[in-house]
């Protein structure tokens, strides 16, 4: 990290009067790698960057914000997917990495105090020798912070069973914009006043920046088993899913993919999928010796009912580890067979997955791009991937459309535009879809109560009514709004 | 099934307009909690009711917020399912927006989650007027502000619930309950605690001063296991989890003021020397005790936790009351949300 330069930017000026010149970055070569997130297509430099050590530096930041009226970008570690960590061109990027402690493991109330720049799988490696984890486990979970996590309410493969994290967070210490302090929910049930804990779970970044994390720890199941089931049928698998959940079985983790994942995953990793299913479906259960095996053998025979081609259960940890491995590395699989390729994330609901997924087909014929679908079967949410090329002008342009396309989609058959990656810049349009104008309108006064100036990730997943105004003039057909019929419930 | 959410609309809009506050009404099994502004007029919202949806392979159900628990509960169990919160006061006749509203969980709380996690979306009225939609009916979305999630335990502070989505859970093939004897009140928070961390069957945990109860549920071989790794003596009394929920047990007949503590579960002992259950593993404590209010709280907040009092008395506020910024934030909510201040005001803070 170069030191900050001289620099005549009187904001700049007067973060030196409250930081080391260690926190600040401001020399553009330094500052290159935190233009843009997980979703590179969106760039933007920031005016600067700062990277408090103390909680302390973080308050006396955000006073500094507030009385020059600079916009502030909380950031973890940039993994996010949708760009709501991307910077504005007249404000302060604030990094959490340097606030990277764990502070206390409590393993007598099953619960650890973090820093919000701590790594979600290096929580559950502080606790292993307890016999406990940190549920949630988004795919990033390697690099991805707890703060990050809050912000973006991350799910993962486990969250069918285990929950959000939203179900996983006890407590939070947020710095708001005008640099108080305050402490909202507790290591005791259902603390005072209202849940503005649940509140600040997936409000990426907009209602205060979190400086410290309390999360929920819980015992690792002894025993994990997964089987892999083949199907010649993408809308059988859809339907041996809802199947299996609709027989009382919760399994820890099932996934599903396409023929055109399942074939980059097999060239890519050897997983031993067969290459000829059109679907396969992995599904995990968790527990117990006698549990595991008792719903294993239930949802073998849900799996087989529902026509399944091939059933192949994991025979020890090393193959439960190999089939995992084609699902955890479907994205880069991907990444090899397309030049780009462009991650979407709306959920539906389970009944639907056979129907969305062949109308996706449709649509990738109509748009000339291929898709492949790799994703969180056991709550609906899916990640299509649309494969484009950037180098070939117009091609991301379509790939976007094609995706605004399977958002409007979801929303219309009872679903979400975005189950886990946030709407960050990416979809904040397509919030003008999924909820009407009084609701949008509530939305903003309650950002309003929190950071009255709006400079908290302002332009960030939550559009103006204005903008949707202008977007809904765009987007009308026929002089109606997309799915009039709605009651978007 | 009526929808009502027109005319109780209406009905805020013209309290907006006026400045006049509104007690909203359910059932009212939980009017205990919390004290309506003696000059409010009661907006009864029993009549919007009935479930818009259902479907068991979805784990979802849709209901609006007059439905009497019961009916939810009973159309739940043709299905081998259930609402995964074990809400208190069905049989006496309580809605599900009230349910939502008071945010009452049972003894499964601590191993299963909170109302609040159970709440996939919801339709409210805001203190204008107007219908706000928030969530959904998927298991996971995170477009828009969870407005949804503070509904619940909100007392109505917030907004007039006219819907919720709720995840349903499937209803566990077995259940059973372990008995063990134990006197010492740091051993039973101990074992409770031990336990939970040997076997994920645990659904409640309670001590009574004498005896420790475990309830396991479950498939049967989860169940099995449980009782290996616990031990103890099965019991047979069916209805105590129930008794407890509803506060049927003797020790709810006791005299004195009725405390609800909140604490994380292995917090020592509080020290009071007054009759006390635990439940919740530790995490809820309920106690008899006629100790000044500000002494309770203070003690219980001295240990991280927080106290309400259960039984109705105007000298005392039912929920402990918030402070400094906190206090703020939640005002500063509140009038987001409610602008005029006329719903429920004062119900779950004196100065909300």
């Amino acid at each position: 990290m170069s030191r900050a330069k001289p620099n005549s930017d009187p904001l700049i000026q007067q973060l030196r009067s409250v930081l080391p010149d260690s926190c600040i970055v401001s020399d553009p070569a330094s500052m290159k790698p935190y233009e843009c997130d997980g979703l590179s297509g969106y760039r933007q430099m920031p005016r600067v960057v700062v990277l408090p050590t103390t909680v302390e530096q973080v308050q006396a930041v955000m006073k500094a914000c507030q009385a020059s009226k600079t916009p502030v970008v909380p950031r973890g570690a940039g993994t996010s997917l949708s760009g709501g960590a991307m910077p504005h061109k007249n404000g302060v990027v604030l990094s959490v990495n340097r606030l990277n402690r764990i502070l206390d493991i409590d393993g007598q109330n099953r619960c650890a105090t973090l820093q919000p720049g701590v790594r979600n799988l290096q929580i559950s490696d502080a606790v292993e020798h307890l016999g406990l984890y940190y549920a949630p486990d988004p795919s990033s979970q390697i690099a991805c912070t707890i703060g990050g996590n809050v912000a973006e309410n991350a799910g993962g493969v486990h969250c069918l069973k285990y929950g959000l994290t939203v179900h996983n967070i006890l407590q939070v210490k947020i710095v708001t914009l005008n640099g108080d302090l305050v402490t909202l929910g507790s290591t005791a049930p259902d603390s005072p006043g209202n849940d503005l804990l649940a509140l600040m779970m997936g409000s990426e970044g907009m209602l205060g920046i979190v400086v410290e994390v309390v999360v929920r720890l819980l015992p690792r199941p002894p025993l994990a088993r997964v089987l892999m089931a083949a199907f010649d049928d993408i809308e059988k698998a859809g339907n041996a899913v809802a199947n299996v959940i609709a027989s009382g079985v919760i399994p820890a983790g099932f996934e599903m993919m396409d023929r055109a994942a399942i074939t980059a995953a097999e060239d890519f990793v050897r997983a031993g999928y067969p290459a000829d299913a059109e679907a396969i479906l992995l599904c995990e259960v968790d527990g117990t010796e006698q549990e595991v095996n008792a719903q294993l053998d239930r949802v073998k025979a849900l799996l087989d009912k529902a026509g399944a081609t091939q059933i192949s259960l994991a025979k020890d940890e090393n193959e439960r580890i190999l089939f995992w491995s084609g699902r955890k590395n479907a994205f880069p699989a991907v990444g090899r067979i397309s030049p780009d390729y462009y991650c979407m994330d709306g959920t539906i609901p389970r009944k639907e997955i056979g129907n969305v997924l062949t109308r996706i087909s449709a649509m990738a014929d109509k748009y000339g791009l291929g898709v492949a679908n790799v994703f969180h079967a056991g709550d609906g949410n899916l990640h299509p991937l649309i494969l484009y090329d950037a180098n070939k002008p117009g091609d991301f342009v379509k790939a976007e459309e094609f995706g605004g396309e399977i958002l409007d989609l979801c929303v219309a058959v009872g679903g979400t535009i975005t189950g886990e990656h946030g709407v960050g810049v990416e979809k904040i349009d397509r919030m003008c879809v999924q909820f009407d104008e009084a609701t949008l309108a509530q939305f903003l006064a309650v950002r309003e109560a929190f950071d009255p100036d709006g400079l908290l990730n302002p332009d960030k997943a939550v559009p103006t009514l204005a903008r949707c105004a202008e977007f809904n003039a765009m987007h009308v057909h026929h002089g109606k709004l997309p799915h009039p019929e709605l009651e978007r419930f | 099934m009526t929808d009502l959410s027109r005319d109780i609309a209406a009905r805020v809009q013209v309290g907006f307009e006026k400045g006049s506050p509104i007690d909203i009404g359910g059932a009212g099994t939980k009017s205990f909690l919390g004290r309506p502004s003696p000059t409010a007029t009661t907006l009864d919202v029993t009549g919007h009711r009935g479930i818009i949806e259902y479907d068991p392979a979805e784990l979802i159900l849709v209901a609006r917020a007059g439905t009497p628990l019961q009916e939810i509960e009973d159309t739940l169990d043709s299905r081998q399912q259930m609402l995964g919160f074990e809400p208190p006061f069905s049989a006496q006749g309580a809605t599900l927006g009230g349910a939502v509203a008071a945010g009452l969980a049972g003894p499964r709380r601590a191993y299963s989650g909170a109302v609040r996690d159970f709440i996939l979306g919801a339709s409210f009225i805001n203190g204008k007027g107007e219908i706000i939609t928030s969530g959904g009916k998927v298991m996971k979305n995170v477009a828009g502000f969870d407005l949804f999630r503070p509904m619940a335990g909100a007392m109505g502070t917030l907004g007039v619930l006219l819907k919720a989505a709720l995840r349903i859970v499937p209803r566990p093939e077995a259940e059973e309950t372990l008995l063990h004897e134990e006197n010492d009140e740091t051993t039973a928070l101990e074992k409770m605690n031990r336990w939970a961390l040997q076997t994920q069957a645990i659904s409640a945990a309670a001590w009574d001063g004498e005896n420790i109860r475990i309830r396991l549920s479950g498939s049967s071989a989860g169940i099995a296991h449980g009782e290996v790794q616990i031990g103890g003596e099965k019991l047979t009394e069916s209805d105590y989890w129930n008794d407890l929920n509803n506060f049927r047990l003797e020790f709810f007949k006791q005299q004195g003021r009725l405390w609800r503590i909140a604490l994380a579960p292995m917090s020592g002992p509080i020290g009071m020397n007054s009759p006390q259950l635990i439940d919740w593993g530790g995490a809820q404590r309920w106690l008899m005790s006629d100790e000044p209010a500000d002494d309770i709280r203070a003690r219980v907040a001295h240990l991280g936790g927080h106290a309400s009092c259960y039984s109705d008395d105007p000298a005392v506020p039912t929920f402990q009351p918030l402070q400094g910024d906190l206090l703020a934030l939640n005002q500063r909510l509140k009038a987001a949300l409610d602008p005029a201040g006329i719903l429920n005001p004062g119900r779950l803070d004196p100065k909300l």
